[in-house]
């Protein structure tokens, strides 16, 4: 084990977030549920992966983009004044200053080299907030491949900015009409779109969803995040692990891979999601977007809207192994409202001078909640993995002010 | 009827003329059971019901739209089976529909309900032979057909798997894509059907971009028969009667035959 702790007692992994072997199951979570003619992209993908993620030559690449390229390692930053508002000891995991502005680009350049070492000419992707666009052009850009980007219609006019950014670094943005006309429809779209592309496009899915080895690969990319969160944490703290490891969930993964440092200690995880958008709070088991877990829906199984003032939380599921997470208690999920969102958000900017992004303010929101209200008791440790910065958010802002 | 789906086409086939399955989507309109009367009368060979779901994958625009039109007409499981249980037609009917819709309660209470409604096969086309054990399972149990997909990209290995697992018939897709109408047949659509044919006596139906009845024709050449989906719906859609929409049916059997 890479920590090296000084009192902290660490807890048995129990394989917890692992390779989930050949059929991609998170217990009863994950799977395939793919037409038959994406099966054999799926396929090759996985086996692609397996190769390259035992390949040093792979990791040394992909190092050397994250430090060179990416801005790796972030900073873990101590909020000074907000922790002392709080009673606590609140630390940052530095994502929005990462290239492009969010944890995104972890995946994207992971997946990209993967796209590339396979010879696709073509990525496809599907985004809300834009950032994940945002990444997939900019990582097609540098290792000169194209990117088609499928962005539903409401979240075009919502993130006009990521639009223009994705535009400008010489990707295709593809507006959904379909349905909500947000994420959801988006990844519908870029699913429907690989199939028929499937020779020569390399489909770059966002989050820890999607049928294996996607959610798998995806936290594998994210894990740097919890690994060096991690290994930070150790040299700042007493106790070398914090209490509290918290962070946004829309999909999962910059959760997935923060949680992916910490699963085996002793800190309490905790994901947060947005009230119109909480699969792990109110959704039943389904399957959706090729794989099982839990999902918004009605009695009837269809899948319902969800609903969040940030962009990239607006998805009805939740990535598969965080499903399983949930249901062995290892990690809890929380909901924050779109009003306690907004007033973390200020909160932030005003005591630390950061700027976070809507998705991000909802894990600074649950900790002021917790904080405030007593669940997290005066001077604990609380590690927050802070997913992205607010610059794409400023007009929606501008509206909620 | 108290035969199977399988052994029902497999006896149409033994008349020496093409399989027919056109489709139409449960609840699209008040009176879509009246679309079912007219297939089966226009010399259909079986129906293929859709089931919406919210989130349809493999659909293209006409299919997807007229999911959507049919959830907002309220349409639920429940409802369609209730009017399946009325139709009285000559034919075998078949579901389809995505996994989420069948394991809402069970898999097992799913294809009890269909088979108590007189459906006699499913279609579930994000189910893969990866994920469709526990639903082969549940069909069998029920008597219920449980047809699988083979695509331009599957393998031998797969293929051979498929045709095995199969039951009803093999589910021929003509092309890397969605459902919708095409221009013109690829030559993968062709291929695909010499090998299964090659592979198995259960039949072989095309679907996935059957336009017209030339196409239809054109292709059945190649297998058994086709399923003919967005080109129906398009015209439903457009506000077609059930009456035309058989008229567009027979049109395809006179081609086939
Ligand atoms: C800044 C930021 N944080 C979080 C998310 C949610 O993604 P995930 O839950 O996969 O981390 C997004 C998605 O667009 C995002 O842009």
């Amino acid at each position: 084990m890479s920590w090296s702790g000084r009192q902290g007692v660490m807890v048995p992994a129990a394989r917890a977030m692992s390779d989930p072997g050949a059929t991609g199951r998170f217990g009863t979570y994950g799977g395939r549920y793919v037409p038959e003619s994406l099966i054999p992209a799926c396929h090759e993908i996985e086996t692609a992966f397996r190769e390259a993620w035992s390949d040093p030559e792979f990791h040394g690449r992909l190092d050397t983009l994250l430090t060179v390229y990416a801005g790796r390692p972030t900073p873990l930053t101590p909020a000074w004044r907000l922790s002392r508002e709080l009673g606590i000891t609140l630390f940052l995991k530095r994502e929005d200053l990462a290239h492009t502005g969010s944890h995104k680009i972890n995946n994207v350049i992971g997946q990209a080299l993967l796209a590339h070492r396979m010879g696709k000419e073509r990525l496809l992707a599907e985004t809300g907030a834009g950032q994940h666009g945002v990444a997939t052009a900019t990582a097609a850009a540098l290792l000169g491949l194209k990117a088609t980007v499928f962005m539903g219609e409401r979240d075009i006019e919502r993130q006009e900015l990521n639009v223009l950014r994705m535009n400008v670094l010489g990707a295709e943005v593809v507006p959904v009409t379909t349905g909500s006309r947000t994420l959801k429809d988006a990844c519908n779209e870029a699913m429907r779109h690989w199939v028929s592309s499937v020779d020569d496009s390399y489909y770059c899915i966002g989050s820890v969803m999607g049928p294996h080895p996607y959610p798998w690969m995806v936290r594998e990319f994210q894990r740097v995040i919890g690994e060096e969160a991690r290994a930070q944490c150790a040299a700042e703290l007493p106790v070398g692990v914090p209490d509290y490891v918290v962070a946004c969930v829309g999909g999962g993964s910059n959760a997935a891979g923060t949680f992916a440092g910490f699963v085996d200690t002793t800190a309490r995880l905790v994901g947060v999601e947005a009230e119109g958008g909480a699969a792990a709070t109110f959704g039943r088991a389904g399957v959706l977007h090729g794989f099982r877990s839990l999902v918004l829906q009605d009695e009837d199984g269809q899948v319902t809207e969800a609903h969040s003032v940030a962009a990239g939380l607006d998805y009805p599921g939740i990535g598969p192994e965080h499903a399983q997470l949930r249901d062995g208690g290892r990690a809890r999920y929380e909901t924050v409202n779109d009003e306690e969102v907004v007033q973390a958000l200020l909160r932030l900017a005003r005591t630390e001078g950061i700027l976070a992004a809507l998705e991000s303010s909802h894990a600074v929101a649950w900790v002021i909640r917790a904080a405030e209200s007593g669940e997290i008791a005066p001077g604990s440790t609380v590690m927050l993995t802070l997913s992205g910065r607010g610059d794409k958010d400023i007009a929606s802002i501008k509206e909620l002010l | 009827m108290t035969e199977s789906l399988e052994e029902f086409l497999i006896a149409r086939r033994g008349m020496g003329r093409p399989l027919l399955v056109p489709y139409v989507t449960a609840g699209v309109t008040p009176g879509w059971t009246d679309v079912v009367r007219a297939y089966a009368d226009a010399g259909a060979d079986a129906v293929e019901l859709g089931f919406p779901f919210s989130d349809p994958m493999l659909d293209g625009v006409t299919i997807q739209e007229a999911a959507g039109r049919a959830i907002a007409a309220g349409t639920t499981v429940k409802g369609i089976l209730q009017e399946v249980a009325t139709l009285d037609v000559d034919v075998p009917l078949i579901a389809m529909t995505y996994s989420n819709l069948v394991v809402q309660q069970s898999t097992a209470q799913f294809c009890a309900a269909l088979t108590a409604s007189g459906l006699r096969g499913l279609i579930v086309p994000d189910s893969p032979l990866e994920e469709v054990g526990e639903l082969a399972d549940a069909a069998a149990a029920e008597g219920l057909d449980l047809v699988l997909l083979a695509a331009p990209s599957s393998s031998r290995a797969r293929l051979r798997e498929i045709t095995e697992r199969s039951r009803g018939f093999v589910y021929a897709l003509t092309r890397m894509g969605t459902t919708g109408e095409r221009g013109e047949i690829p030559e993968q659509a062709a291929r695909l059907g010499r090998e299964l044919k090659g592979l198995t006596d259960r039949p072989v139906l095309f679907g996935f971009g059957v336009s017209n009845p030339a196409q239809a024709a054109d292709l059945a050449g190649h297998a058994d028969g086709v399923v003919v989906a967005s080109a129906l719906m398009r015209k439903l859609l457009d506000g077609a009667r059930p009456r035309e929409l058989g008229e567009y049916v027979a049109s395809m059997r006179r081609a086939l035959d």
